[in-house]
């Protein structure tokens, strides 16, 4: 199969000017329209009518050739211009890079690097998608560092999607090594002899990393699981997706929690107070001004709704991929390690149902407006405590033990105590008098849990090999009580990672776990590459590793050599 | 009304200072600091009676003498406090963080990993040129972590930038 990741550069989807220069062409079209709209209804309907258009204008002076060679001018500067800036807009992806060369007068020449990569989305704006096409998003740090590539076929857009966060997970070199080692003598081996269990594999080959690997273990060798992976990857069609890592909202719900948001309680609020300031025989004036209010609100809970519906989450090799969208469609790929913080919450209207919302801050951050109408950090928009259960489990890969689901499990429902949280002292009720009990922290294989509220119960998730800084401080009233505050820094986002009250000989503590944590974690985390030897992949995301045997000479193709 | 009462002991017991035990000795910032602070104190407070002054003067209002006053005594108080302030300011390189603190009213207590240093700034103000100061910022991927250590000699500075620059670089992670 061809790919668009071969280093060369390659143009985008010739249709992508006129994509993108969409409202210009709205606007000339609505310029004609309303200047001929008699003529038009004269055309479409036999209406008669009354002259005084810019046709009637031309056909009187007898300048019909200069009108139409000025029409063909026009169009002709169009399309040149159209072509001119295809043929300019060129991208390549390398090992290294996705770079982007573009303009006519003013060139740009923008690269990313590929281990950089915050998050590859793929928007499908309506339009667009109707003639399949597609906008391809590589978000990095930084304000308005992103790589666009507008627009794309839709297919290849999510092949190039793979192959980008193929290479950017480190995986290319062994890859394409272990391929050339085992392409000659595995021809004509059969699976059965090569999967025969207790060889030891030659040191020849083990020299390459990723096979040195006892069959008959049940790991598996990374460089042929993520090979296979490429293949059965589910990031071809939304619905693709394998389906035991998928969550979906169900519309009621989502309807549900969009109606008992807090909006709605200033909504039902402005109307009593206008009931009683007309009952009260106020004037009617404020009647008017809450018309417009009110339908603004209809059609903020219509775009909060269409905006969530079709929501999925789902586990891929290369990460978490969130897709949302009714009419317009996107579906952003945040590879593992680019979730710099996790904050799970409850408004107090929720709690009757036992809704839960997630979101995430990360670095780098799409263009395009999420589920929620703010930035892509709203990860679910709504769930049940089993839905967190399952994002947590795809956005913290490996922390899924039965203690640290209890941990999570507590840290959203419980009402404190000593349940493997350390809290906050009888003090603190001073300054938190109902959450006091509930607000505490934990450390966790890397993950440090703080949770807080109980009018909104909230739980943080930081992991610590992204964390930036840790502060403690204490301020007069704070002394006083004996207590201080803590604050864990992370990139900024919707998530802000404080407790508010700490017993002041704890706050130390938490200080040299949480910086020793933090050392400790990113010298070992490599999630840069995520695929290469070292970064410990969890099974689950190895959805394929009881798949058939296709990847199987690969992996065990020494034993067939020493045979 | 136990519990009241209990809570009521709680803050009656003398107050516990936040600190860090068991870390070693805290590098101070240069004495010389002390003037680069008060007379920025000061300046403000100029500034503030002034304007004071001038709502005194064309509108002949009372009560802004009595602002001109509270303002000379919280900048009094505030000068007067200076040394403890800067002597409060410390900084440590530890093997793999750069421990951070100020404050003596309000507390704070920074850890940054080296290997989050995203860039070093160096500024120095006028005042602070005049004396060979100069300031250090430690830049990370979060806004908030605002780890700023004022009040260093030049040479000091940049052999500070320099060292962490180094041990970034040995330390390097992603974001």
């Amino acid at each position: 199969m061809t790919t668009l990741a071969d280093g060369e550069w390659h143009r985008l989807h010739p249709a992508s000017p006129l994509l993108r220069g969409g409202i210009f062409i709205v606007a000339v079209l609505g310029f004609i329209i309303a200047n001929l709209r008699e003529r038009l209804i004269d055309v479409f309907f036999g209406v008669p009518r009354y002259g005084g258009d810019p046709i009637d204008a031309i056909l009187e002076r007898g300048a019909v050739g200069w009108a139409l060679l000025v029409v063909a001018v026009v169009l002709l500067l169009i399309l040149a211009v159209f072509y001119l800036s295809w043929r300019m807009h060129t991208f390549r992806v390398t090992g290294e890079v996705v770079e982007v060369r573009s303009g006519m007068l003013f060139r740009s020449n923008r690269r990313a690097r590929l281990d950089r990569i915050q998050g590859v989305n793929i928007v499908r704006p309506f339009i667009p998608r109707l003639i399949g096409a597609a906008k391809l998003e590589v978000s990095v740090a930084g304000q308005d560092a992103n790589v666009q590539l507008a627009y794309l076929g839709s297919a290849p857009a999510d092949q190039l999607r793979r192959d980008i966060l193929r290479l950017a997970s480190g995986l290319r070199q062994q890859a394409v090594a272990v391929a050339d080692a085992a392409l000659a003598p595995t021809l004509g081996l059969a699976p059965e002899a090569v999967r025969s269990p207790g060889t030891a594999t030659t040191p020849g080959i083990a020299a390459s990393p990723g096979t040195a690997m006892s069959p008959g273990t049940a790991a598996v060798p990374f460089t042929v699981a993520d090979r296979a992976r490429d293949f059965f990857a589910p990031e071809l069609d939304p619905d693709a997706a394998p389906p035991e890592s998928v969550v979906r909202i169900p519309p009621g719900r989502l309807i549900g929690s969009v109606v008992f948001s807090g909006f709605t309680v200033f909504v039902v609020l402005a109307g009593i107070a206008l009931l009683i300031s007309v009952t009260a025989g106020g004037s009617d004036w404020l009647l008017v001004a809450f018309i417009p209010t009110l339908i603004a609100s209809v059609s903020f809970y219509f775009t909060r709704v269409t905006k969530s519906l079709r929501y999925s989450i789902a586990g891929t090799p290369d990460g978490v991929r969130v897709g949302f969208g009714l009419l317009t469609t996107s579906n952003e790929t945040l590879p593992p390690g680019r979730i710099h913080a996790i904050g799970v919450s409850q408004p107090l209207l929720w709690r009757p149902f036992g809704w839960w919302q997630v979101r995430i801050n990360t670095a780098g951050h799409s263009t395009t407006k999420g589920a929620a109408g703010e930035a892509n950090t709203t990860t679910l928009p709504v769930g049940t405590l089993a839905d967190v259960a399952r994002v947590l489990e795809l956005i913290l890969p490996g922390f899924d033990s039965g203690e640290q689901q209890a941990l999570i499990e507590r840290g959203l429902r419980s009402k404190g105590g000593d349940d493997g949280f350390t809290n906050a002292p009888r003090r603190a009720a001073w300054l938190h008098p109902f959450s006091w009990r509930r607000t505490g922290y934990t450390v966790s294989d890397g993950i440090a849990l703080l949770r807080r509220g109980v009018i909104s119960r909230e739980l943080m998730l930081i992991p610590l090999a992204r964390l930036q800084s840790v502060t403690i401080s204490q301020g007069p009233v704070t002394r006083m009580l004996r207590l201080a505050s803590a604050r864990l820094h992370t990139v900024a986002g919707p998530v802000s990672a404080y407790l508010g009250v700490v017993d002041v000989a704890e706050a130390p503590i938490f200080f040299d776990r949480i910086a020793s944590g933090a050392i400790s974690s990113a010298q070992a985390d490599t999630s840069h590459h995520w695929n290469q030897p070292g970064w410990n992949q969890p099974d689950r995301n190895q959805p394929n590793r009881n798949q058939p045997n296709r990847n199987q000479p690969n992996r065990n193709q020494p034993n067939g050599v020493t045979e | 009304m136990a519990t009241i009462k209990s809570r009521e002991k709680c803050v009656a017991e003398p107050a516990e200072r936040l600190d860090l035990p068991d870390v070693g000795e805290w590098k101070r910032v240069s004495p010389r600091y002390v003037v680069v602070e008060t007379v920025g104190t000061v300046v403000f407070g100029l500034v503030l009676a002034a304007a004071a002054a001038a709502v005194w003067f064309l509108f002949d209002v009372q009560w802004a003498l009595y602002l001109i006053g509270a303002i000379v005594l919280i900048t009094g108080t505030t000068v007067a406090f200076e040394p403890r302030r800067v002597r409060a300011i410390g900084y440590q390189l530890r093997r793999d963080d750069l421990l951070f603190r100020r404050g003596i009213l309000f507390t704070r207590f920074v850890s940054v990993p080296y290997g989050r240093m995203q860039l070093v700034d160096i500024t120095r103000g006028p005042i602070a040129r005049w004396l060979g100061l100069a300031d250090l910022k430690f830049v990370t991927a979060a806004a908030s972590s605002g780890v700023l250590i004022p009040g260093l000699t030049g040479a000091d500075a940049e052999s500070l930038r320099d060292r962490l620059v180094e041990l970034a670089e040995s330390r390097r992670a992603g974001l």
